[in-house]
């Protein structure tokens, strides 16, 4: 097994302001690692950085296309890493409503992802829609309803179905939890450590939910003011944390 | 099968006046397969947190922890990942799992992490259920809801599951019953024929006696 993304000394900054500094590390096909902080700390400056969604300063991203071959997508062309981000890359949002579409219907919204990597077939399109949304656990009767006509909970998980209908072998998701009520939450992250597991997609989620981590993650990366702190076996450093910062988000969290 | 070497760890407390507290020094012991090991020493010298360190969850400061092959102390995180899924099986004091998800999937799921197919999983997980008397009609239900003593029978079913060469086990008949700490007995037992090596913490002499085949008293090792 090797790695299917590579980071080298990834910067961005804003000004004066530093983003996220020196990032360096790499994952593999059906790993899930966990980047946690404070607001501020630069863990979503550096996951739209991954993502191409916002331009770094320097540094590398390297990712290992289906065929083997390894590019690194900041110096791809717009058009090449945009086809990325429709097939082999997928972004799940904190607000389901960046990334859905909300006037379309909910079997359109898993449909136009199909589309987009050349699915015409209308038949086949809309018993995929309807296998998907079972497996998030929307009522298929729902498919021709608006995400608008959906509960937060459900709305995330049609985000998810939407993201993961193309077989994306990345997924980045950005506090993919955070608006949800706890009951929701727990469901959500069963259907994602079982989807991960399924098919062997590579994860990079930001999170600043340490209970996401514990139960998702299997390695971890703390940031504070744009740099790795501490990084390392998910469960070691949350519960033999060795920087000073993640020692006190750790002893800050509330137990239940 | 596993090997301990002047093995070192202490705590440094950032947050808490800079407090730096030792734990272990100089710890060293073999276990070999087939063997039962009971660490012992009073409350707080270290029992657990040299389990978890054989286990990766706590790092050591210095020393090495061989198993088949690999050194714990300075095995990067995927070769722990690796360890942990096919070699040492772990049963904790505490039960950590995802809410909602069915008890008969908890327990499944170390067997089919280490590469078995769900079918035989369940199959076994089944069984073990049976042995250590979880009712039938609590399968599907998450072990969260469970009482005290049900949910260290689940952890330990998830940590019997899979023949891992190396057991971990902290506390493992802490709140059950005769007839289910027997049960357990049991396994550890089988464990030791199929030539496991089992690490225990157990405070119920009559389960130490009949699972230990030695003791290492963890306060000899003590950090201060």
């Amino acid at each position: 097994m090797t790695d299917i993304l590579r980071v080298n000394g990834l910067s961005k900054s804003y000004g004066n302001q530093i983003g996220c500094a020196d990032v360096c590390f790499d994952v593999y096909p059906g790993e899930v690692l966990g980047i946690v902080g404070e607001s501020g700390s630069g863990k979503t400056t550096l996951l739209r950085c991954l993502a191409g969604h916002l331009e770094a300063d320097s540094g590398s991203v390297e990712f290992v296309l289906r065929d083997g071959v390894r590019r690194d997508t900041l110096t791809m062309d717009e058009a090449e890493r945009r086809q990325l981000g429709r097939t082999d890359w997928a972004f799940v949002h904190q607000n389901p409503r960046d990334g859905l579409r909300m006037a379309i219907s909910a079997g359109g919204n898993i449909g136009e992802r199909l589309m987009a990597i050349g699915d015409r077939h209308y038949g086949n399109i809309r018993a995929t829609a309807t296998s998907w949304l079972e497996r998030v656990e929307i009522d298929p009767a729902r498919i021709d309803d608006r995400p608008s006509t959906f509960s937060g909970g459900m709305q995330q998980r049609l985000q998810i179905a939407r993201n993961l209908v193309t077989a994306p072998r990345l997924v980045f998701m950005d506090e993919p939890t955070g608006g949800l009520d706890v009951s929701v939450q727990a469901r959500l992250l069963d259907l994602l450590r079982g989807l991960v597991a399924e098919l062997g997609i590579a994860v990079i989620i930001v999170t600043h939910d340490l209970a996401v981590v514990r139960m998702l993650a299997d390695r971890m990366m703390v940031m504070r003011r744009g740099q790795v702190v501490e990084s390392g076996l998910a469960d070691q450093v949350l519960d033999d944390p060795s920087h000073e910062y993640t020692q006190l988000l750790v002893s800050s969290a509330l137990q239940v | 099968m596993l090997s301990v070497s002047n093995l070192e760890k202490s705590f440094h407390l950032h947050q808490q006046n800079n407090a730096h507290i030792p734990v272990l020094s100089g710890a060293q012991f073999d276990v070999a397969a087939g063997e039962c090991v009971a660490l012992t020493g009073p409350s707080g010298c270290g029992k657990s947190s040299l389990m978890r360190m054989i286990y990766g969850n706590y790092r050591a400061d210095s020393g090495s922890i061989r198993i088949s092959g690999t050194d714990v102390v300075t095995a990067t995180p995927r070769e722990v990942m690796a360890l942990r899924r096919g070699t040492i099986g772990y049963v904790s004091q505490f039960l950590r799992v995802l809410p909602r998800v069915p008890t008969l999937r908890v327990v499944a799921e170390p067997y089919i992490l280490a590469g078995g197919n769900e079918a035989e999983a369940e199959e076994i997980a089944r069984e073990l259920l049976l042995r250590l008397r979880i009712p039938k009609t609590l399968w599907q239900l998450s072990p969260l809801t469970f009482s005290g003593g049900e949910q260290q029978r689940v952890n330990i079913v998830r940590g019997f599951v899979h023949p891992y060469p190396v057991l971990l086990l902290d506390e493992p008949t802490a709140s059950l019953d005769a007839a289910n700490r027997d049960s357990v007995l049991d396994l550890i037992v089988e464990a030791k024929q199929r030539g496991a090596a089992v690490i225990g913490i157990f405070h119920d002499a009559i389960v130490r006696d009949a699972v230990a085949d030695r003791e290492i008293d963890v306060s000899l090792f003590g950090g201060n």
